[in-house]
């Protein structure tokens, strides 16, 4: 579904077999844990059993001393931080933080917590060195639950975070925006619902476990090869860390399998590093799954309390939002942008947002898809979806009545210019799910909304002329959803090429423009921006090769249709005049960078049916359809393909994923066997809409769609439980046994 | 992972000799062993394959009932028109276990011995009235399969014996069996409660004869519901004695809390799986065909 009518594009929204694809499905592709390199030492890590304990004394010796043993590192090998905050791209970190959690300190915020680690001959010399490390522990009580952690007299983890007073606390942050009157909103509303809503912590579930392959060179000079979402970022937390210049260290990246914001902090390059370092050696450094659960960045989980007035006339008057995010062992939780996010969607003319960043004993959280914008959305559009029910109103009517458009000032303060909510609420009133009824027992149909900024950042780009045709793209930007692809089709779209023509790479730290982090649904915005910026350059230089060829000014030639036009009709092809650039000055090579340029934000409305059996509280997803808007699609399967996994996930939030801790703070899940992520039985085909309102900031019009689709789907489904079995779920994972506690109740 | 050797002997013979030395570990599709070998559970000396055994590899299926040797993989199981058609609930359950991989390496009596809560199949064995085969240094002994286990992850066993079959009696006429599990997807998970349930009806197909009733992960060891078994001995077959039978069901229950559910929702589960289970094996023993759900 478009709202306006496009330009005839050549390129985009085709949909070329993506350039890395044969690597991909044949298996040849170079993940992290595939580097080998010769003299290579392989490392583990000893992690921390218990959820809280201060570090008394550890003891290396005897491991040490088992044969094959080649280093033993702990913090005291990464250097004192001080109390440094440092800007890394996607936000600000504490490095005394950042140490404390790459190699732990005085103390263990939580189980897993890494505390020291082996480099030896081979691995299984490594994991059992490990054993033989002595660790003197004072064991701590855990403090596992936000709204304990926010009691005063409670247990504090982080002495060195404290309130106005200067008082230690577990409340590393707090929030508070407001808009209107909101206490004269609540009295002219004839509806008020408030609620308190909950969420488990979740991890975003990739396959590929975090790893790391680093030699430090007896020249000084560190070369990493890992996968991340930023090699740029990955770069300077090695970097300061070790408290070397940046440019001493290369970040080479490797294929990622899978990221949605939990691989843009480091865990593991620092102390590859430290051990590369003692051992002049490459030191490799691979988590396995339970490490990957236990003590890489969860999402957070959440205690929110929301009320929201509304007219009889379904008109929004008001809403109020208390929320609390589990920022886990070290301050950081998206608690900031949960709060932005709570209610983005409407235009509401009163409301106020507090919001608090709470310490726990749980990994560091991270962030995920959209993050605190899918927690928030469960709490607004479950209430929400109340109202409608209470006033008897149609939920896309009221959508459609009260949704944000351009102009709608968020209550954080910005005004939203050119947005495709509504559009996409009408895409789903307009689509065959939401016109086919619903029939049968226990069955019920939901609908919800979602928003996510999506931001722009920094990207550079550079693109060689080869002497047959094609161009070599090199860029900086990991490819986690077939970005290489969208922005070598934004590029040959440029030059007026074919994208199989665009040779795109994604290449080190040394070799290309800083790049911000692949996140925030900016690469094929961002990125797409400074491939089009390269691509003009090429053009520029083209148009000069062609004068020289022609013997006239460069301002007589034109570039069209990827041919080069000079005076009385001569031209010549992209093709034809790329074999002639060795003998007009050589090569070739456009660059461009994006910096200025930020997204104008995206929503998504999701519609699903539901079964609930009845004697199990299981739910059933029976059909699933999502509509987001795009702005404009460059390859739609890649944007298909965002909608589905988005939604996967989500519906995973929704029903059944979660950390079960045990009294202790010990993850008793940390398996995909009993970390519920869905399988392929226990999904229908995800639908999915294309609405497409041009972002006016990008030349050819691209919103983000990574994030948005995982944010409507646990509301969306609470919804359609509801309208099934009359029960409202207040509390996520709606796993079926807390499905069933709820009807029983009833 | 610490070392440790390796041996396959082709005779139980030799099998009970590499036993009798003690420190080692049975396996048979290996497919929970090597599991807790790698995380550090078990640190045996010794790994004694015994999928080369001709005993262990019996699958026999006569008017005298069915032999079941001990190391025969899950899909030869659920492959057998005579076990699906007369062990019916042994067929539900090993098509559940785990995935084609899986299938085809994974034994019921490897699932037996790992002594599991949950393990789909031992509430079937107990259902169908399975009796396992034990060889040892001082000759064969036998135990009904629902003695067997002794504790999670412990079974009755001593370190020099041998699982070595599970013998079955023959299908009564007019008899159906079923097994059926919850669990919280589709696919790739432990049973939450798992119910296994083999009737027999008179012939007219409206009265218990007989029946026979375990249960999956519930307690420390599957367990045969006894009460609740007898008690449809002689009832019509109707919602009420069915009913009955449940309640009966969940008063043995006695689950713990963990991350696959809550207690109260495992007894309460119980009683849902226990009704709709006999209501399968009640259809089948009338000659209905069922298909297989997951």
């Amino acid at each position: 579904m478009t709202t306006a009518p496009k330009p005839k594009y050549k390129v985009i929204g085709t949909r070329p077999i993506r350039h890395d694809g044969a690597d991909k499905v044949t298996g040849r592709a170079k993940y992290g844990a595939d580097i080998k390199l010769s003299g290579m030492l392989y490392a583990a890590m000893l992690r921390s059993p218990h959820a809280h304990a201060n570090i008394k004394k550890i003891d290396t010796s005897k491991a040490e001393k088992l044969p094959g043993v080649r280093a033993v590192v702990t913090s005291k090998d990464i250097p004192e931080q001080g109390d440094r905050i440092v800007e890394l791209g996607e936000g600000a970190v504490n490095m005394r933080h950042l140490a404390s959690n790459v190699l732990a300190r005085e103390k263990v915020n939580y189980r897993g917590h890494a505390v020291a680690a082996v480099a030896a001959d081979n691995i299984h010399i490594a994991e059992e060195a490990c054993k033989l490390i002595e660790v003197e522990y004072e064991v701590l009580a855990p403090v596992m639950d936000v709204i304990e952690a926010m009691k005063p007299g409670a247990l504090v983890i982080n002495p060195d975070v404290k309130d106005e007073n200067g008082k230690p606390t577990n409340v590393a942050k707090t929030f508070c925006f407001e808009k209107g009157d909101v206490a004269k909103g609540f009295a002219a509303a004839d509806v008020v619902i408030e609620k308190e809503f909950r969420t488990a912590t979740v991890h975003q579930g990739y396959i590929e476990p975090h790893n790391a392959t680093v030699h430090w060179n007896n020249d000084g000079k560190v070369t990493v090869w890992m996968s991340t979402q930023g090699t740029f970022s990955a770069r300077q937390q090695t970097a300061e860390l070790h408290r070397i210049p940046i440019s001493d260290v290369k970040v080479i990246p490797m294929e990622i399998g899978g990221g949605f914001g939990g691989k843009i902090s480091v865990y593991l390059p620092p102390v590859a590093a430290a051990l590369s370092k003692k051992t002049g050696k490459p030191v490799k450094l691979v988590m396995d799954r339970a490490a990957v659960f236990e003590a890489t960045g969860p999402t957070p989980g959440s205690v929110m309390k929301v009320k929201i007035g509304a007219k009889k006339d379904g008109s929004l008057v008001a809403g109020e939002a208390w929320v609390a995010f589990e920022a886990g062992g070290y301050p950081g939780s998206p608690i900031g942008m949960g709060c932005m996010c709570v209610f983005a969607c409407y235009d509401i003319p009163n409301a106020k947002v507090d919001g608090f960043d709470v310490c726990v004993n749980r990994p560091r959280t991270n962030a995920y898809r959209a993050p605190g914008s899918t927690q928030v959305a469960f709490a607004v559009e479950s209430i929400i979806d109340e109202i409608c029910e209470k006033l008897k109103l149609d939920p896309i009517e009221f959508r459609l009545k009260n949704g944000s458009q351009e102009g709608t000032r968020r209550v954080d303060g910005p005004v939203f210019p050119r947005i495709g909510m509504k559009e996409t609420v009408q895409a789903i009133k307009d689509s065959d799910h939401w016109r086919q009824p619903l029939n049968g027992k226990n069955r019920g149909r939901g609908v919800a909304t979602g928003f996510w900024f999506n931001c722009g950042l920094k990207s550079a780009a550079s693109a060689t002329v080869n002497p047959d045709g094609t161009v070599s793209l090199l860029e900086g930007s990991t490819d986690i959803g077939g970005s290489r692809t969208a922005i070598a089709m934004q590029l040959a779209e440029t030059l007026g090429i074919k994208a199989e023509e665009v040779k795109p790479s994604v290449v080190d730290t040394d070799s290309v423009g800083y790049t911000d982090v692949t996140g925030g649904s900016r690469v094929t915005f961002a990125t797409g921006i400074a491939a089009i910026e390269a691509g003009k350059d090429i053009i520029n230089q083209l148009k000069e090769r062609a004068a020289i060829i022609w013997e006239c000014d460069a301002g007589q030639v034109r570039y069209e249709d990827g041919s080069v036009h000079g005076p009385k009709g001569v031209s010549l092809t992209f093709k034809q005049l790329a074999d002639k650039l060795h003998h007009t000055g050589g090569a070739v090579i456009g660059r461009g960078t994006s910096s200025e340029a930020t997204q104008g934000g995206a929503f998504g409305t999701h519609a699903v049916d539901v079964e609930v059996d009845p004697e199990t509280g299981k739910v059933t997803i029976l059909r699933y359809t999502v509509a987001q808007d795009a702005g404009t699609a460059i390859h739609p399967s890649y944007v298909e393909g965002q909608f589905t996994g988005g939604a996967v996930q989500g519906i995973g939030w929704a029903l059944n994923e979660e950390y079960w801790y045990d009294t202790n703070g010990t993850m008793r899940n940390s398996t995909y066997l009993d970390y519920r992520i869905p399988t392929c039985y226990d999904l229908p085909k995800i639908e999915t809409i294309i609405v497409e309102v041009p972002d006016p900031q990008h030349p050819f019009g691209v919103r983000g769609v990574g994030e948005v689709p995982i944010v409507p789907p646990p509301a969306a489904i609470a919804n359609a439980i509801h309208q099934a079995i009359g029960v409202r779920m207040t509390e996520l994972p709606m796993s079926p046994p807390r499905v069933m506690k709820a009807i029983l109740s009833k | 992972m610490r070392d440790f050797e390796y041996e396959a002997p082709t005779s139980l013979g030799g099998a009970l000799a590499v036993l009798s030395k003690g420190t080692a570990k049975t396996m048979a599709g290996g497919t929970d062993l090597i599991d807790q070998v790698r995380m550090g559970r078990h640190a045996p000396d010794v790994i004694v394959d015994i999928k080369k055994i001709p005993e262990l590899n019996v699958l026999q299926h006569d008017a005298s009932g069915l032999r079941l040797g001990a190391a025969v993989p899950c899909y030869k199981i659920y492959g057998h028109c005579g076990i699906v058609s007369d062990y019916s609930a042994l067929a539900d359950s090993c098509r559940i276990i785990g995935g084609i991989q899986i299938q085809s390496r994974a034994s019921v009596g490897g699932n037996m011995c790992n002594a599991g809560p949950a393990a789909d199949s031992t509430p079937a064995v107990i259902a169908l009235g399975g009796v396992c085969v034990i060889a040892g240094p001082k000759g064969t002994r036998e135990l009904p399969a629902e003695a067997f286990c002794v504790g999670p992850g412990k079974n009755a066993l001593q370190p020099d014996e041998l699982l070595v079959e599970i013998k079955f009696p023959a299908r009564a006429a007019h008899s159906g069996s079923h097994y059926r599990r919850f669990i919280p997807r589709n696919e790739m998970d432990i049973a939450v409660v798992g119910v296994a349930a083999s009737v027999v009806l008179d012939d007219s197909g409206q009265k218990f004869v007989s029946a026979r009733i375990a249960l999956g992960a519930v307690a420390p060891t599957p367990l045969l519901a006894q009460a609740a078994s007898e008690s449809l001995a002689g009832q019509p077959v109707n919602e009420s004695s069915i009913a009955k039978a449940a309640e009966l069901a969940r008063s043995i229950a006695k689950p713990i809390d963990d991350m696959r559910g809550t207690a109260e929702y495992r007894v309460h589960l119980v009683g849902v799986l226990t009704q709709r289970v006999i209501t399968a094996a009640v259809a089948r023993a009338r000659g209905e065909n069922i298909g297989h759900a997951h």
